[in-house]
């Protein structure tokens, strides 16, 4: 993360990645996110069983030297299952942060710039953010029936009218500095401003914004695979660990806790991630810093 | 005048507020002949820049409006192209600088690219082609070193030598005219002076004409051929440079020389105009200076003054041309 903003700003990038360092909840958010992926992506190395493999005779062991994280009620190796189930929700807060990058940086771009645009995005953003955010995705995920890309489906909806909104925020600032009137005096047309002015000078807050996003889709899917609208079960994420520990929980409370732990630890370091990039990014926060 | 490279006649820009609109600009017409160094000079709200901006089609719209008027550059009237031939002329026939140089510039981006952005907007020309003129184009506004500033961000750069690369900028396509919209205005006094050097050294070498926008009398003394002084969305005089400073025959423009400090003088106190500019929204009947002028006479607050030609390239909107004949420098 800290090398992707190094390369987004690039003018002040040594001093920038210097504040990050300094900035705890920066951090410790990095620290954890970078754990919790590394556990992910090293699955197969770390874990001694498959995440499906059955070993009726070790059902409900608790955690312990030989299964970490327990085993549920087929004998399958929890800490196997969380490390690849986690796969799936990183895969899924994944690319509700593309679709949201994507989309949200259209819609808002263009309402920010082009203001006979800007009522009818914005009332239309209005309009989807007036439902609560988790009934508005398990109403799309019931439409569409539960799949992986239905979930991404439902979460992107969710989240992309709060991401436009902040992009158009920055663009209506941006849009109104000096560089952006002497390109215009140079002869650029509306879209070689907004691409080349606009949008490079409003990366900080959306950046922010995006590992919100993250943070927000991670629990959100798990809330989902609770309900049984997320993915199919066959594919454990740490939603339907829960869902299915949940049967469990007097005797054997590991199989809800761990993945909820896990979720939790994911969560926390996106938002201080988030917290963090906030804090050196923002310019109104930079007040406060200096 | 046909020897015209920009001609501008009956300008005529409002703005929409609340109540209504009010006129920023009020029938204004100038010329800029090639080569030449023409100076706008007026007050803070005189109308000045929104003259310039109008002809560049800058202003937003709305709440700007351009009601009437044309601005003849090469043959073709500014105000009625369309906006991509418009965007065409902005940057390579006309260049504009601006007066901040510090948020003038993309912080996100080295100077070199932000250079090298109007040529290949303008001339297509490939990336290698682009650095090289950008590398000359430093190098003529007096960066040291071009070659390896090139790759430098704004913010590594004093406010002068920003405004350096802002006249790159403008001149990167060889422009006919160059529109500065104040240009010295935020920069040390010391700094100015290199600037307007650097203008004229630029002037001199492309032979390109230039519209000075200022309120600084100084720098108007020391850069243009000709002045055209504008009060309250008006043209008040427009005269040779020599003519305006020696004997200038409106009492504002008179009156304003006389607010300017210089080094023979012995009075304490500046002579200062009595009053203040006008509300645009509601500007007085008559001659709009009228209320503040020493001259004016019932007649002047009846009716507009028309502009009288006292000599070649010597106009004054002002009744009372022969009682302000008698203005002596203090």
């Amino acid at each position: 993360m800290a090398d992707l903003a190094l390369t987004l700003f690039p003018a002040n990038a040594r001093r920038t990645g210097r504040k990050l360092l300094r900035n705890r909840a920066f951090v410790a958010g990095a620290f954890l996110v970078t754990l919790v992926f590394l556990a992910i992506v090293l699955a197969p190395l770390i874990a001694q069983y498959e995440p499906n493999r059955m070993q009726i005779r070790m059902r409900f062991r608790p955690p312990s030297s030989e299964f970490w994280f327990g085993t549920d009620n087929l004998g399958r190796d929890m800490f196997a299952r969380v490390l690849y189930g986690g796969r799936l929700s990183i895969e899924i807060g994944f690319w509700v942060v593309m679709l949201n990058a994507v989309f949200g940086v259209t819609l808002g771009a263009l309402a920010g710039y082009f203001r006979a645009l800007d009522n009818p995005l914005m009332r239309l953003s209005d309009a989807l953010m007036a439902f609560p955010s988790v009934l508005l995705a398990i109403g799309i995920a019931a439409i569409l029936g539960p799949s992986t890309s239905t979930a991404v489906i439902a979460l992107a909806v969710v989240y992309i009218p709060r991401t436009a909104r902040i992009l158009r925020a920055s663009v209506l600032v941006v849009r109104e500095l000096d560089y952006v009137h002497a390109s215009r005096a140079a002869g650029a047309g509306d879209w070689h401003i907004l691409w080349r002015h606009i949008l490079p000078n409003c990366m900080a807050p959306l950046l922010v914004q995006l590992s919100f996003v993250f943070a927000y889709a991670v629990l959100s899917e798990a809330v989902l695979s609770f309900l049984g609208l997320g993915a199919p079960p066959t594919v454990p994420s740490w939603g339907i660990l829960i869902s299915e520990g949940r049967s469990y929980i007097r005797e054997a409370w590991w199989l809800t806790v761990v993945p909820g732990i896990a979720i939790a630890v994911t969560v926390l370091g996106l938002n201080l991630l988030g917290d963090g990039l906030r804090d050196v990014l923002d310019p109104r926060m930079k007040i406060q810093q200096e | 005048m046909s020897d015209a490279l920009l001609s501008v006649r009956n300008l005529t820009t409002a703005f929409a507020i609340e109540s209504g609109s009010t006129i920023a600009v009020d029938d204004v017409g100038f010329d800029v002949r090639a080569g030449e160094a023409v100076g706008l000079i007026g007050e803070s709200g005189s109308g000045k820049s929104v003259a310039a901006l109008s002809i560049l089609g800058l202003l937003p719209t709305p709440p700007a409006r351009v009601l009437s008027g044309s601005a003849m550059f090469e043959g073709r009237d500014l105000l009625k192209m369309p906006a991509k031939e418009l965007r065409r002329i902005r940057g390579k026939r006309i260049g504009m600088i601006f007066q901040e140089p510090m948020t003038s510039l993309n912080p996100v981006f080295p100077i070199g690219e932000q250079i090298a952005e109007s040529l290949r907007l303008h001339e297509r020309l490939g990336n290698e082609a682009a650095r090289k003129r950008a590398i000359a184009m430093l190098d003529r506004v007096g960066i040291p070193s071009a070659s390896r500033r090139l790759d430098d961000y704004p913010h590594q750069l004093s406010g002068g030598m920003r405004q350096r690369v802002m006249i790159a900028i403008a001149l990167a396509c060889d422009p006919k005219l160059l529109i500065a919209d104040e240009p010295t205005t935020a920069l040390d006094v010391t700094v100015q002076a290199q600037l307007l050097d650097l203008l004229n050294d630029l002037r001199r070498e492309t032979g390109m004409a230039m519209l000075l926008i200022t309120h600084n009398m100084g720098v108007i003394a020391e850069f243009a051929d000709r002045v055209v002084v504008m009060y309250s969305g008006q043209v008040a005089e427009e005269a040779p440079i020599e003519t305006l400073f020696d004997a200038p025959r409106h009492p504002y423009t008179q009156g304003l020389l006389g607010a300017t400090p210089t080094l023979a003088q012995t009075e304490a106190r500046l002579r200062t105009i009595p009053g203040s500019l006008p509300d645009p929204a509601a500007p007085p009947p008559g001659c709009r200076f009228a209320p503040r002028c020493d001259f004016a006479d019932a007649q002047c607050a009846a009716g507009r003054p028309t502009e009288i030609v006292l000599a070649a390239g010597h106009r004054a909107a002002c009744r009372r041309t022969d009682a302000t004949a008698a203005w002596q420098t203090a």
